[in-house]
């Protein structure tokens, strides 16, 4: 460790299939706005690649779609993980099949291998449209700006860690 | 005890396998009379749509099939493909198809084992739960699956559905830094995959043995991974070409999965890591093939829970493998070679990290698709997983229904099903009725 402050935003879902996409477009949108040193990932959501992704960081942003059912298309969420057990991040209807594994079974083993990030913050977009093809709903895509600042919010670099010199980014 | 002279289990969803299906076993005066595996993951129609695409899409459409072996997919289609156009790119673009085969096979392996099968031996409900109390070995398998993976970017241009692949060779190729930095990483990993053979030999392993005909490619003098000619424990050996004169795909009610047989034979066989040591075992490089010896495993393997000390083994070769191609690389002239397309009909097979993987694209002259066919490894399986379940199932009948249907989650987990690209997979369902 070199004691640099290091950051990852990870970008979570398949961009062919609409708005499940958002989670990629948001750290498509970052490239070139991003604090330097923010590592940019996307991600199919396989646990074992998003641990890998934030093992060792001090910050890690979570940006993904979803569907809750009865809440408006384009709200946006922020969730902060810290104690409990990771099932607060249950992955809620999934099955039991490997395709059903994902953010809370990332941040459970984590825990379990201490691997979890200084920090854990989860962005969410309640989707309107999971069907094929590439591109938004009008619902997500309205509120994307508004999600990319919220991201880029939680990015902005930290207060000096005690004992450490203050550092230009 | 139970007492009962019908029973009906159902393993409505079953857990730790790639995609959605079921399991119904009825039993009826303490006989099994019927093990059904119900595919019910909704059928994908690739065969569909490739056709009207132009025979340089195959490798890129085929590798959506699976996130799990997308090389496999991608090896297949750019064979046939080459095959129907006579065009063969080179020993140098072939050892880099073989070391990136290597990667899906230790990423794959190195999931199957760690993340999915060793739970069941351990007496763990999954992988978080045992990742607990073995620490250690589960960052053993993460540490595996990132070799894997990281062959698979540095090929393959991401470690899903990579990119890089194109009928006639790659997009691009690494130059021999990249490969160094590489091997490197490859040959920190053979302690650990090693230890990995050792670990899972020491699980206990319930009886069963399987007298399936046996079906993998073989291709003398080395493990087969890529290429290779199909053959059988049972004497058949035929070339790509041939396979659908071998090989018979019906359908069945009960799964969007066609089933497979062996055409003049009494049908159901078995392909995958079983079959491939069964059929090759003396070509597997030497420290996998100390790793097999002192695992206890002979020249073949029929007991479907032990195929979890053969992946393991396997885990050993394709690194060996890997590090010996990163060894003699000598970058090829270019990335690919010209492919013209002609009319006709070509056949590919490889083996996928489940088993055999065959596809065959019908083209026009002007390159277009024609048609297609996939026979992905865990369709030609399933006839044979309700086989061996159905002996697994009758020797067990004094389990309870919650033991008994446990214990053929776990049998299945053994094949290391993957429903999505058979559909075109578990709950369960005993039916004692």
């Amino acid at each position: 460790m070199t004691g640099r402050y290091r950051a990852v935003v990870i970008g979570i879902g398949n961009e062919f299939r609409r708005d499940d996409g958002a989670g990629p477009a948001v750290v498509d949108r970052l490239r070139g706005e991003a604090p330097a040193g923010v590592r940019l990932v996307v991600s199919d959501g396989e646990p074992a690649g998003l641990m890998e992704a934030w093992t060792g960081t001090d910050l890690a942003v979570v940006v993904d779609a979803v569907s809750g059912g009865s809440a408006p298309p384009g709200r946006l969420y922020r969730v902060t993980v810290h104690g409990g057990d990771g099932r607060e991040l249950d992955d809620v209807g999934a099955g039991a099949s490997t395709h059903g594994l994902g953010l809370g079974t990332a941040i459970r083993l984590s825990r379990v291998l201490a691997r979890m990030p200084g920090a854990l913050i989860v962005h969410a977009v309640e989707g309107a449209d999971f069907g094929y093809g590439p591109g938004l709903s009008a619902a997500v895509d309205r509120v994307l700006s508004e999600l990319v600042t919220a991201v880029l919010a939680d990015l902005r670099p930290p207060p000096p860690l005690p004992g450490t010199r203050a550092r230009r980014r | 005890m139970t007492h009962r002279y019908d029973r009906r289990l159902t393993a409505a969803a079953i857990a730790r396998v790639e995609g959605e299906g079921a399991l119904h076993v009825q039993v009826v005066e303490d006989e099994v009379r019927e093990v059904r595996l119900d595919i019910y993951e909704p059928p994908r129609f690739f065969e569909a749509f490739l056709r009207g695409r132009s025979y340089t899409e195959p490798p890129d459409i085929t590798a959506r099939v699976c996130g799990i072996c997308p090389v496999a997919y991608q090896t297949s289609a750019y064979q046939a493909i080459e095959a129907l156009c006579g065009v063969q790119p080179g020993e140098g673009i072939a050892a880099l198809r073989r070391l990136l085969y290597c990667g899906e096979w230790i990423a794959s392996h190195a999931l199957h084992v760690y993340m999915l099968h060793a739970p069941d031996f351990l007496g763990y409900p999954g992988a978080v739960e045992m990742a607990a109390d073995h620490r250690d070995a589960v960052e053993r398998g993460l540490s595996l699956r990132r070799a894997g993976n990281a062959i698979m970017e540095l090929l393959g241009g991401r470690a899903v559905h990579p990119v890089n692949v194109r009928v006639g060779g790659f997009y691009s190729v690494p130059g021999p830094a990249a490969l160094a930095g590489l091997r490197a990483q490859l040959e920190s990993a053979l302690e650990p995959a090693l230890e990995t053979v050792s670990w899972v030999s020491a699980f206990d392993f319930p009886d069963l043995t399987v007298e399936h005909e046996l079906l993998a490619l073989t291709e003398p003098g080395r493990y087969p991974i890529e290429r290779g000619t199909v053959m059988t424990s049972g004497g058949l050996a035929f070339d790509a070409a041939e396979f659908e004169q071998h090989v018979i795909e019906e359908q069945v009610p009960h799964s969007t999965a066609l089933h497979a047989r062996l055409a003049d034979r009494d049908g159901t066989y078995l392909t995958g890591p079983l079959a491939r040591y069964t059929l090759n075992s003396r070509w597997l490089p030497p420290l996998a093939a100390a790793a097999a010896h002192a695992a206890g495993l002979r020249d073949s393997c029929r007991n479907p829970f032990r195929s979890i000390i053969v992946r393991a083994v396997e885990i050993v070769c394709a690194l060996e493998e890997a590090i010996a191609i990163i060894g003699a690389y000598e970058q090829p002239p270019a990335a690919s070679v010209p492919v013209r397309a002609r009319a006709g009909t070509g056949h590919g097979v490889s083996e996928a990290p489940r088993g055999v993987l065959y596809q065959r694209y019908d083209l026009d002259g002007d390159g277009i698709v024609l048609a297609a066919r996939i026979v992905p490894p865990t369709s030609q399986n399933q006839a044979a997983i309700e086989r061996d379940l159905a002996q697994f199932v009758q020797a067990r009948l004094s389990l309870d229904d919650e033991a008994l249907t446990r214990a053929c989650e776990q049998a299945i987990r053994n094949y290391d099903p993957c429903i999505s690209c058979a559909t075109h997979f578990l709950r369960m369902h005993v039916d004692r009725a």
